[in-house]
C-alpha cells in the first residue's frame, strides 16, 4: 500500500516534533533554565553550541528541545478539547435540529465573529498567564470550524441511505451518531483537527509572544521569539531557530492531516489495494 | 387463525402538510396481512406505496404525518406506542430491506458488525456471541466464506452479496414481518431470481410475512399470495395474485396487465406493440375530483369524474374500487 508523500513526511516532521518533546532532558545539552553564564551571551552557532546561545546565555538547542514539550502539549490538548466541544456540539445540531440547531449556531456565530486570538486574550487577562489558563483559552475558542464540519457532514450523512436504514432497524438516537455518522465523518474531523493543532501552536506562539503565555524562564517557542524580537538584527540565530521549530511543526501538522484523510476514506483505500 | 391479525391498516391517510395547507398523499388505505402471509403493494413512483410504508413503521417524518386511520401491529396501535416502544418494534419484529443496497450499508463498518450490532441491540447479547451469530446470518444467506466476508466492507462486495447483506440483518432477530421496498430494483435480472427466491424461502422456513413493495406487478405477483394495486394514493384493487392477471377488474389493473412483455404473446395475439396507458399520473396536489383515475380511463362516465367510488366486495374474493369494474 502507498502511502503517499504528505503522509510520509508530515508523520515524520511530527514525529519528529513528539520524540524531541518526549526525550527533551536527555536530548537537551544544558538545562534550558538554570545553565545561564553571561560569558557565553549571544554565541552565533557553533559546533559547542548547536544553534548558539541567547542574551543570558542559554543554550538555544536545549531551549528549542524543551520549548517542544509545551508546544505540544498546548497543541495537542486544547485541539482536543476543541474537537470534543465541536463534534459534540455539530453533530447533536445537525442531528436534532430545531432550536437547538439554532442555538448552537447562534453560539458557532458568535465565536467567529469574535477573532479567536482576541478571546483568547480575553480569557487569558481573566485566568492571568500560564500553561493551564493557556490550554483552557485556545481550547474555548476554535472549536467553531470543527462544529461547524461535523454539523454540515452530519446534515449530508443523515439523508444516506445507511442512517435511513439504522433507524428502521431500530437504532436509538444515540447510537446512530456514534455508530453511523461518527465514524464516517472522521476523516474531516482529523484533517481540521490536525490543521487546527497546527493553528493551536501559532496561537499560543502569539500568546506567548505577546506575554500572556508560558513566562519566562520556562521555554516556549513562541515566548523564545519573544525575548529574541529585540536582537533579531544583530543576532537573528536567536529567532531563527524556535521560528524553524514552529515552521517545521506546524507544516508537518498540515501535511499529516493530508495524509492522514486519503488513508482514512474507506473508497480510496481500496482503490490503492 | 385465531388472534388479531400481525397487521391491520384501517382507513389510513397520510396528509401532506406544506405550509398551512394539507394534501392527502394517501387515503383510505385499508389492507391486513396475517401471520407468514405474502401481500404485495404495487403502483407506479408516486402513489404512496413507499409513505405507507414508512408509515407502518413510525417513521414519517415532517412534511408527511399521518392523518387519519390506524395501523395495528399484533394488535396494539402503532401509533400509540412510545418512541422507545417503536423502536424495540424496529428491526427486532418489523425489518425492512431497501431498494438500493449499495447505500443502505455503512461504508465504514464491517458487514459482519453490522449484522452483529443487531444482536447485541435487539437481544442484548454481548460482542463475541453477537459476532458468531453474524457469521452464522451470513451463512443463512448464502454468502460464500462467511467467516472471512464478516470483515469484508460493503464497497468490498458486489451488489447482490450487499442485498444478501441487508436481508441478513433485517432477518437477524427474526422479525414477524419483512418489508421489501423494491428490494431488487437495483440488481440486474438474474441476481434478482436469487435474491427474491432466496428471502421467499428464508421468511417461509422463519414464518415471517412480507409485506412486498414494487412497482414490477409480474414480480410481486410472482411473490406474494395477495397483491393490492395502489393508485393516486388509494387502493383501487386488492386480490389473490393468481386472480390478478386473468380477471383483473380495475381497468388501471387491467392496463397494467396488458402492458406486461409477455413471451411469445405478440405472434399469439397478433400485436405489434405493447400497450400503454394513456396520460400520467395526476400530481399529488392536484388530485381530479371523483375517480382519481377517470382523466385516464376508457370507461370513465359522468359519475366517476363527480363521485368518489366507494370499495366493492367481489364475488370471486378480492376489493375494487371502481364504478364500472369487470
Amino acid at each position: 500500500m502507498r502511502l503517499g508523500a504528505n503522509l510520509i513526511i508530515g508523520g515524520a516532521l511530527f514525529a519528529l516534533a513528539v520524540i524531541v518533546g518526549l526525550l527533551a532532558p536527555w536530548l537537551a545539552h544544558t538545562d534550558p533554565v538554570m545553565d545561564a553564564n553571561l560569558l557565553n551571551a549571544e554565541e552565533p552557532p557553533s559546533w559547542i553550541w548547536w544553534f548558539g546561545t541567547d542574551a543570558q546565555g542559554r543554550d538555544i538547542y536545549s531551549r528549542v528541545v524543551h520549548g517542544a514539550r509545551i508546544s505540544l502539549t498546548v497543541g495537542i490538548v486544547s485541539q482536543l478539547v476543541n474537537s470534543v466541544i465541536g463534534v459534540t456540539l455539530g453533530l447533536t445540531a445537525g442531528y436534532w435540529g430545531g432550536w437547538w440547531d439554532d442555538f448552537v449556531n447562534g453560539l458557532t456565530n458568535l465565536m467567529l465573529a469574535i477573532p479567536s486570538l482576541i478571546f483568547a486574550l480575553a480569557i487569558m487577562a481573566v485566568l492571568g498567564p500560564g500553561l493551564t489558563s493557556l490550554l483552557i483559552a485556545l481550547g474555548l475558542t476554535n472549536w467553531s470550524f470543527t462544529c461547524r464540519i461535523a454539523r454540515a457532514s452530519t446534515l449530508s450523512l443523515k439523508s444516506q441511505g445507511y442512517v435511513q436504514a439504522a433507524k428502521v432497524l431500530g437504532y436509538g438516537d444515540l447510537r446512530i451518531m456514534i455508530t453511523q455518522l461518527l465514524p464516517n465523518m472522521v476523516g474531516p474531523i482529523i484533517v481540521i483537527g490536525t490543521l487546527g493543532m497546527g493553528g493551536a501552536i501559532l496561537a499560543e506562539a502569539a500568546l506567548s509572544f505577546l506575554g500572556l503565555g508560558v513566562r519566562p524562564p520556562y521555554p516556549s517557542w513562541g515566548s523564545m521569539l519573544s525575548e529574541a524580537r529585540d536582537q533579531i538584527t544583530t543576532a537573528p540565530w536567536l529567532s531563527i531557530f524556535p521560528g524553524l521549530a514552529i515552521f517545521l511543526t506546524v507544516l508537518g501538522l498540515n501535511l499529516l492531516g493530508d495524509g492522514l484523510r486519503d488513508i482514512l476514506d474507506p473508497q480510496s483505500r481500496s482503490r490503492r489495494t | 387463525m385465531t388472534g388479531p391479525p400481525l397487521l391491520e391498516v384501517e382507513d389510513l391517510r397520510i396528509d401532506l402538510n406544506y405550509r398551512s395547507s394539507h394534501v392527502a398523499a394517501v387515503e383510505g388505505v385499508s389492507f391486513r396481512i396475517d401471520r407468514g402471509e405474502t401481500f404485495g403493494l404495487v403502483g407506479e413512483s408516486g402513489c404512496g406505496k413507499s409513505i405507507t410504508a414508512l408509515a407502518l413503521i413510525g417513521l414519517l417524518r415532517q412534511p408527511l404525518s399521518i392523518g387519519a386511520g390506524a395501523i395495528r401491529f399484533d394488535g396494539r396501535e402503532i401509533q400509540r406506542l412510545s418512541a422507545a416502544e417503536q423502536r424495540a418494534l424496529r428491526g427486532n419484529r418489523i425489518a425492512m430491506i431497501f431498494q438500493e443496497p449499495m447505500t443502505a450499508l455503512n461504508p465504514v463498518s464491517p458487514v459482519g458488525r453490522q449484522i452483529a450490532e443487531m444482536f447485541v441491540l435487539h437481544q442484548g447479547k454481548d460482542w463475541r456471541e453477537a459476532n458468531r451469530l453474524a457469521v452464522e446470518a451470513l451463512a443463512s444467506v448464502r454468502v460464500p466464506a462467511p467467516e472471512r466476508r464478516v470483515k469484508d466492507y460493503p464497497h468490498q462486495l458486489s451488489g447482490g452479496m450487499r442485498q444478501r447483506v441487508m436481508i441478513a440483518i433485517a432477518l437477524a432477530c427474526g422479525p414477524d414481518l419483512l418489508i421489501a421496498d423494491e428490494p431488487t430494483t437495483a440488481l440486474d435480472v438474474t441476481v434478482q431470481a436469487e435474491i427474491i427466491e432466496l428471502m421467499r424461502n428464508l421468511c417461509a422456513e422463519r414464518g415471517t410475512a412480507i409485506l412486498m413493495i414494487s412497482h414490477d406487478l409480474g414480480l410481486v405477483a410472482n411473490v406474494c399470495r395477495r397483491v393490492a394495486v395502489m393508485y393516486a394514493g388509494r387502493i383501487v384493487e386488492e386480490r389473490g395474485s393468481d386472480d390478478i392477471f386473468r380477471t383483473s377488474s380495475h381497468p388501471y389493473t387491467q392496463g397494467l396487465v396488458d402492458s406486461l412483455p409477455r413471451l411469445g404473446s405478440r405472434a399469439a395475439l397478433g400485436r405489434t406493440r405493447l400497450t400503454e396507458i394513456a396520460g400520467v399520473v395526476p400530481a399529488i396536489t392536484d388530485f381530479p375530483d371523483g375517480c382519481r383515475f377517470n382523466p385516464r380511463c376508457a370507461r370513465a362516465t359522468d359519475i366517476c369524474r363527480t363521485t368518489e367510488p366507494e370499495t366493492t366486495l367481489l364475488s370471486a374474493g378480492g376489493l375494487v374500487r371502481c364504478h364500472h369494474h369487470a
